[in-house]
């Protein structure tokens, strides 16, 4: 009876969303704030890749929060779950229970700095090709992270995280408050456009990206250490 | 799209629905997280098929491994067995 009713819930609530979808246009292009992003990204900002051109320049005070957001995250993370490491040895208790297999070791060892370098790749070419700083900064925590659970005594020092995300930060909210002041407005974008198409372009937007890619991998980063080191806490006690 | 395309998505449709239904219905909690990670990487390629390259590369990073880590971490800590 009470699945009966159930069902019969879910479907009046599939036939209620049916009936207002259907009457939406789907893929039609309705907005023009579309057109003008699609033709003033590549004209006058001259960056190739117009999903960079929005999400740093024409709403770069929404990305701004997003940062602020994800370093709240994983602050909160850090305050609640960091331990110190142990007094007496000076080292990280011991992470696994287990060593990693030599296969696994020899294969991060490979593949780390390759990690590395691919999101660097990114968040370099942010304004080019397809991703940023959000993504390579995705990338070099899955690095770090494939380092972690390979290596047992593998740690990240988390002065030298917390230094590396401050100044990104600090960069970024730089950046903006220059634009104030050569610029009129926060986030301004006051560097010359350069060409389309070259590494070099974009005015700051470069710049920003790799400063997200910068706090991003290490927010990610120092997120995961800590975790990892909890998890290990648990077991030795 | 090409036929070989609409093939693929259709394959990956059937494959994100499966791993869908065994990750709620396992009562395994590390077996589910897997089958959420596989979850992860049929929408990744679908993304990139829809052309939203960004999107995937995203879903790639962080929901195949940093997310799934996370989950794995959080059963390690507890049990491994839904009652």
């Amino acid at each position: 009876m009470k699945k009966l009713l159930i069902f019969a819930l879910l479907l009046f609530i599939g036939f209620e969303i049916l009936t207002v979808l259907a009457d939406v246009p789907f893929g039609e292009d309705r907005m023009n704030v579309s057109k003008f992003y699609l033709e003033k990204s590549p004209a006058e900002l001259k960056v190739a890749n117009v999903v960079t051109a929005i999400v740093v320049n024409f709403r770069g005070f929404d990305t701004l929060g997003e940062v602020t957001v994800l370093f709240l995250a994983a602050a909160g993370i850090g305050s609640i779950l960091y331990r110190r490491r142990s007094v007496h040895t000076g080292l990280n208790p011991k992470r696994t229970s287990t060593e990693a297999s030599s296969i696994v070791q020899a294969g991060a060892k490979v593949l780390f700095p390759l990690i590395l370098l691919l999101g660097a790749y990114v968040f370099v070419h942010g304004h080019l090709t397809p991703g940023g700083g959000f993504q390579g900064g995705a990338i070099i925590a899955t690095g770090f992270l494939l380092k972690l659970i390979s290596y047992r005594k593998f740690s990240v020092k988390h002065s030298t995280v917390t230094w590396v995300e401050s100044l990104a930060g600090i960069v970024f909210v730089v950046l903006g408050l220059l634009g104030i002041v050569y610029g009129g407005t926060f986030l301004e974008n006051f560097l010359p456009a350069g060409e389309l198409n070259s590494l070099i372009s974009g005015g700051v937007i470069g710049i920003i990206y790799v400063a997200v890619g910068f706090k991003v991998g290490s927010e990610l980063t120092g997120v995961l250490d800590t975790l990892l080191n909890i998890s290990q806490d648990e077991e030795t006690q | 799209m090409s036929s070989t395309l609409i093939v693929i998505t259709l394959i990956s449709l059937f494959f994100l629905i499966v791993a869908g239904i065994y990750a709620i219905v396992k009562k395994d909690l590390l077996q589910a997280v897997i089958a959420t990670g596989l979850i992860s990487l049929v929408l990744s390629i679908l993304f990139f098929i829809l052309q939203a390259p960004d999107v995937a590369l995203t879903e790639a990073a962080i929901g195949i491994a940093l997310s799934t880590i996370i989950f794995v971490l959080a059963i390690r800590n507890t049990k491994r067995f839904e009652d």
